[in-house]
């Protein structure tokens, strides 16, 4: 299938300050973002799309690196592109790399105003309505006033959720996959066991580590390593790695034994060479801080009452991380509150991961969903 | 969709539409392709959510801007209130239930009022076939024995017990013939009953 070529993001800068969550405010912030396809003259085709945890703006098309050879594929490149479920031959799609990131919007390791120093452990907690309230002002200086919709999978389909809640006007149509209103204690378990191995790391330093000439490596690497076994399924696992040694037989140290000690290692290894330490402890955070229905004394049901977009829901059964029975507590508030709403539930065996993968069943209910929303509105 | 494309795709569905009145809320359960939920919506300002367990389903039903939930009906309706619908459709689906008595529990639940149909084993051909020594292969039940999705086999007298017995009344009993009213010898003639229910 075609992609979209080379792409390259764009950046741009808000000197108005942003009033976040914690009381704490950025007096000014850039965000890098790409787009795709072509925004049309009424602006009624214009979809965002949402990141997660390690993923960024460049959703989609490649990037050719340094050497220009090597091609870095968006991370939805299977889901977005010309002829794709998400189809940029019609739709205007814009990726915006969240505050916080190390991708290229602000985040920890620019410059702290205040200070003339990395912002480092003081880059200000951020949640997914601040990220949400950062990217509606992308859209404002777009002239985007209301998208046709607003997509993402995991973290990024709590940031689509949130978006309507917070700006029901600006969205028809709200895309959440493989998400959870509100993580479990399992899932800020794990989030914490991530924060613990790179707050104990000594290269930490206290986060910060750039004035040190440090990267705390090894903290990375186990928080890569925890975090990727909540994305597979148990299945998955044994399918691909089972009890497979390395080299045929035990080799009674403590070295790499198991392929799955070896695939983790080089996971965690790979990770810790471009992802940043603050980035993940401020992503983790606002992982666990999402939950829209605290402020309605937990009922969702209250949290969605306002929202006006048509939603598509999916998740897959073997996802344990952010499992079927969480999307399924969304899909059943927005029914108690009449909302349309389609939900596919499907039976893919690769865990948590299975929504940036290929499976026909997933991408054939998006691509319907998509053409819905393309005769709806946008295309008409 | 229209009523004459409701018609000429589905008689039976034209034929129980009629049952649904404007601008009520619907639970189609096993809603297939929606072309129900579809023909109440935009003709008869319905709406409401169809159910459906089949992955080759969901797109068709979205396609159509029906709003789908794919789940396993044996699963039972936790998703939906106590009367949450004004009419809850179970159409040709209830006999590919192991818990039959358990959903229509929860239609009873979750609408007001119910319309369940399903091959009515008692139509003649049926009764021949089984004088004849054979399980019964019909336009109604195109299955061979072993190879059929019908869990159940009920009669239109059958139903109607069950049905006081889970707290639905019955307001109304037909049996249809491709899509058409039988009003003679129904519990022979017809090929498919279809009962109009209402919460006791």
């Amino acid at each position: 299938m075609k992609s979209l070529g080379i792409v390259s993001p764009q950046s741009m800068h808000f000197s108005e300050p942003l009033a976040l969550q914690s009381g704490a405010s950025l007096s000014d912030y850039t965000l890098v973002y790409e787009t795709y396809g072509t925004l049309h003259a009424d602006r009624s085709n214009a979809v965002l799309v949402c990141h997660a945890l390690n993923a960024s703006h460049h959703v989609a098309g490649e990037y050719v690196d340094e050497e220009g050879s090597k091609k870095i594929l968006g991370w939805w490149d299977n889901m977005v592109g010309p002829g794709k479920p998400l189809d940029t031959d019609r739709f205007f799609v814009i990726g915006i790399n969240n505050l916080g990131s190390c991708f290229g919007s602000t985040g920890p390791m620019h410059t702290n105003p205040a200070t003339g120093k990395p912002y480092g452990a003081h880059f200000p907690v951020v949640t997914v309505e601040d990220w949400v309230r950062a990217q509606a002002r992308l859209a404002d200086a777009l002239g985007i006033a209301q998208f046709a919709a607003v997509m993402g999978g995991s973290l990024g389909g709590m940031q689509a959720l949130a978006w309507s809640i917070i700006y029901p006007d600006r969205l028809r149509h709200c895309v959440v996959i493989a998400s959870t209103p509100k993580l479990s204690a399992q899932n800020i378990a794990f989030n914490d066991v991530a924060r613990q191995a790179i707050l104990t790391d000594p290269e930490f330093h206290g986060g910060d580590f750039y004035a040190h000439n440090a990267v705390p490596k090894n903290g990375l690497r186990v928080a890569r390593m925890v975090g990727h076994i909540t994305y597979l399924s148990n299945d998955d696992m044994a399918e691909k790695f089972g009890r497979e040694l390395r080299s045929g037989k035990y080799q009674f140290d403590f070295g790499i034994d198991f392929e799955i000690e070896s695939y983790l290692r080089y996971q965690g290894d790979k990770f810790s060479e471009y992802f940043d330490a603050n980035t993940y402890l401020l992503i983790t955070k606002a992982l666990d801080y999402f939950d829209p229905a605290q402020a309605f004394g937990g009922d969702l049901t209250k949290a969605l009452a306002n929202t006006k977009a048509q939603f598509l829901l999916a998740s897959f059964k073997t996802d344990w991380r952010f499992s079927p029975e969480r999307s399924r507590e969304i899909v059943q508030a927005l029914v108690n509150n009449k909302r349309k709403v389609t939900y596919a539930e499907i039976d893919a065996p690769h865990g948590h991961d299975a929504f940036l993968l290929d499976d026909v069943r997933y991408l054939n209910v998006v691509r319907a969903y998509f053409e819905r929303v393309w005769s709806e509105g946008a295309g008409a | 969709m229209n009523f004459k494309e409701l018609s000429a795709l589905r008689a039976d569905l034209a034929f129980i539409a009629h049952w649904v009145r404007r601008d009520t809320h619907v639970l189609d359960l096993g809603c297939g392709d929606g072309a129900m939920l579809d023909y109440l919506q935009s003709d008869k300002r319905c709406i409401g959510y169809g159910v459906e367990i089949d992955d080759d389903k969901i797109p068709a039903c979205t396609a159509r801007g029906v709003s789908v939930i794919q789940q396993d009906l044996e699963a039972g309706l936790a998703m939906f209130a106590d009367n949450a619908f004004d009419t809850v459709l179970c159409l040709s689906a209830l006999q590919m239930m192991k818990n039959v008595e358990e959903i229509l529990r929860d239609i009873a639940r979750v609408g007001r009022e119910a319309i369940v149909s399903f091959p009515n084993f008692a139509y003649w051909p049926h009764r021949l076939a089984l004088l004849r020594g054979r399980m019964p292969v019909s336009k109604s039940l195109p299955y061979e024995w072993y190879d059929t999705p019908n869990l159940r086999c009920a009669t239109i007298k059958d139903f109607e017990a069950l049905a006081n017995q889970v707290g639905l009344e019955v307001l109304e009993c037909v049996a249809l013939r491709d899509g058409n009213l039988v009003s003679f010898l129904p519990n022979w003639r017809g090929s498919l009953a279809v009962f109009r229910l209402k919460k006791k």
